[in-house]
């Protein structure tokens, strides 16, 4: 099914200060963002990702470009002529309101009547679980209970779009993982499309249905959490996502969105190749650790190196390799008890890589 | 053990315990006297002769002391009301808008009557409203309010601004982000929150207003006695001890508007 775009940035750059102190937080960053899905920017901090949604929100406005909402400009307008809602990093519940009056705020200034806002918040409440505290200070009530609060407090008005700056990262880890299942689960019963800000890689690829990467003000790559992790497209991506294993290698052929990757050892891998990108003589090559195998020296093995370290970490034990062509290469083997690793260090050892599994570079 | 390695505690240093009541006893034991004595039977700034109320009483009686010490009051509580609007505004403009060229001189010039000399903010309005007499012919009391709101504006303006300051001002944000126009998002949430700091204003301007003598003795027209220029011209003339009582009245309303402005901040 293809959904309407619910939000749209076009070349939007924002510049902040002037002349040459000007920070560009921003620089002609596009992206689509489609109805109902649960879209999250990814990056580390600076990278923009906080200025974009606050260009969205509209406490911010763009030095350049367009941001349309269902095909309207709405760049131009003040936040509370959006109808946008955010969930802040510390929440900014009003002190001085109730749980109930706080999720109440929105609808009753956008001038609904009092039924019909209680009604809301009643239901609203039900929907974060909270029913009994309606009638709590804000201060009385947990940070967990807090935040919960805050999303209902947001969603109450039914925002076309919700917008959620690193709402998680004051929680604890538990909680954290709590309320991770919570917004997806929010998320899919309200139907709204959520827009998550985070620099946590684990909660950007459990969430969402779609992670934009940034880095520097630009956005680096988008596409599913499955499409980012496996088909990394930037060294960035790679780098920022997971762990990877980079390889040097030269492209001695191309066919139907692959290339054939001589790796530096002499052998070659199958290696996926980034959209539109048909390169031609040395590329890298990024291999995740789960994705290879240890393998007997020698015979039918990728690579071959010595074993340098093995560390072991429960649900699985990583191998580091020194490759006998120079570099490091790193396996992570899952533990299992008819397949245990056998590897030690100083081993001779070789790495098996399967076909579908090494994805080209663009860089 | 060496001096270097000691820990500095000043309330460990030999001698301040003694320092400290010597300084206790300068400041509480003459308005100690003084409400004590207000209560003396006899017209005796210096002798006990029992306990009355008599003082109390013949202050009551005494139409001059009334009128100056309602005149006091309205005049603190204008002036205090129009100081404390202006200190509200000139504080929102200072910590909420966009930065502006020249903002640290306008810090300065709003808390300019803290720095000037009483005394020359009093020959100077003595001057300027001479000035404006002889232009319009009016001599009544709103010169007395004009210059108490004037010089009220910067200690009602320092509590406002520092609760705008500690207030997290996303909160105005996400009133924004919630569909509350500007002035719904300052009614709804900036005013609410910043009560306790406008009253502590308030209180702090009104207690200034009622005790000022410099600029008021300078610029009261003739028959227009505050409570202190009142009591001073009393003294000049002979001690009665109904100053006494009217001190005692005025110190227990001070420290019930101090009092209570201190709870209110405390309980933010």
């Amino acid at each position: 099914m293809v959904s309407a775009a619910a939000v749209e940035a076009k070349n939007v750059t924002k510049i902040f200060g002037v002349g040459q102190d000007g920070v560009r937080a921003l620089d002609r960053v596009s992206v689509t963002i489609r109805e109902n899905e649960f879209f999250t920017l990814l990056g580390p901090s600076g990278c923009g990702k906080t200025t974009l949604l606050r260009l969205i929100a509209g406490f911010d406005f763009p030095t350049e470009g367009e941001i349309l909402l269902y095909g309207q400009d709405i760049a131009p307008l003040p936040p509370y002529k959006r109808p946008v809602n955010t969930v802040f990093q510390n929440y900014s519940l009003f002190p001085h309101m109730t749980v109930g009056q706080n999720i109440g705020f929105g609808l009753e200034m956008l001038g609904k009547p009092k039924a019909e806002v209680d009604a809301r918040v009643t239901e609203m409440l039900r929907l974060v679980r909270m029913e009994e505290l309606r009638n709590r200070k804000t201060s009385q009530i947990s940070g967990g209970q807090q935040q919960r609060v805050a999303l209902a407090r947001a969603l109450a008005p039914q925002p076309k779009v919700l917008l959620l700056d690193e709402p998680l990262s004051a929680l604890d880890y538990k909680l954290r993982k709590d309320m991770q299942i919570e917004l997806k689960r929010l998320q899919n019963e309200t139907g709204i499309t959520f827009i998550f800000v985070t620099h946590d890689q684990e909660e950007a690829l459990t969430m969402s249905d779609r992670i934009a990467v940034m880095s520097k003000g630009h956005i680096l790559q988008v596409g599913s959490p499955r499409e980012i992790y496996d088909h990394p497209a930037e060294r960035f991506v790679a780098n920022f996502i997971g762990e990877t294993n980079f390889l040097k290698g030269d492209v001695a052929g191309i066919a139907g969105g692959k290339a054939d990757v001589r790796l530096a050892g002499g052998t070659a891998v199958a290696a996926t190749l980034p959209e539109g990108f048909a390169p031609n003589g040395g590329v890298t090559v990024v291999i995740r650790p789960e994705h290879a195998q240890v393998a007997p020296a020698g015979g039918r093995a990728t690579l071959n190196g010595t074993v340098e370290n093995v560390v072991y970490f429960g649900t699985d034990t990583h191998i580091h390799l020194r490759l006998d062509e120079g570099g490091e290469f790193i396996v992570r083997q899952q533990n299992s008890r008819d397949r245990p690793v056998t590897v030690v260090q100083g081993d001779k050892a070789g790495v098996l890589i399967g076909d579908n599994v090494a994805q080209v570079l663009r860089d | 053990m060496t001096a270097a390695t000691k820990p500095f505690i000043v309330n460990r240093m030999p001698g301040f315990g003694t320092m400290a009541i010597a300084v206790f006893l300068m400041l509480y034991l003459p308005i100690s006297l003084l409400i004590i004595f207000s209560f003396n039977e006899r017209e005796s700034l210096a002798v006990w002769g029992g306990f009355s109320w008599r003082w109390y009483e013949a202050a009551w009686q005494n139409r001059d002391i009334k009128d100056a010490a309602f005149r006091s009051l309205w005049l603190a509580g204008f002036a205090a009301t129009i100081a404390t609007a202006a200190a509200t505004l000139a504080a929102i403009a200072t910590t909420r808008g966009k930065p502006f060229l020249g903002m640290t001189t306008v810090y300065a010039v709003i808390n300019m009557p803290l720095m000037v000399p009483e005394i020359v903010t009093a020959v100077a309005l003595l001057i300027f409203f001479a000035w404006i007499k002889v232009a319009t012919g009016y001599t009544g009391a709103a010169y007395l309010v004009a210059a108490h709101a004037a010089f009220c504006v910067p200690f009602a303006y320092l509590p406002i601004r520092a609760r705008l300051e500690s207030m997290d001002a996303t909160l105005e944000v996400a009133a924004a982000d919630l569909y509350a126009s500007p002035w719904q998002a300052f009614r709804r949430i900036t005013l609410p929150l910043l009560w306790p700091g406008i009253i502590a204003g308030f209180m702090l301007a009104f207690v200034i207003s009622l005790d000022d003598v410099v600029i008021t003795e300078h610029i009261k027209s003739a028959g227009m006695e505050t409570l202190p220029t009142y009591m001073l011209g009393q003294l000049r003339r002979s001690m009665s001890p109904e100053v006494n009582a009217v001190s005692a009245i005025f110190f227990l309303l001070s420290v019930v508007l101090v009092t209570f402005f201190f709870f209110l901040n405390r309980k933010k």
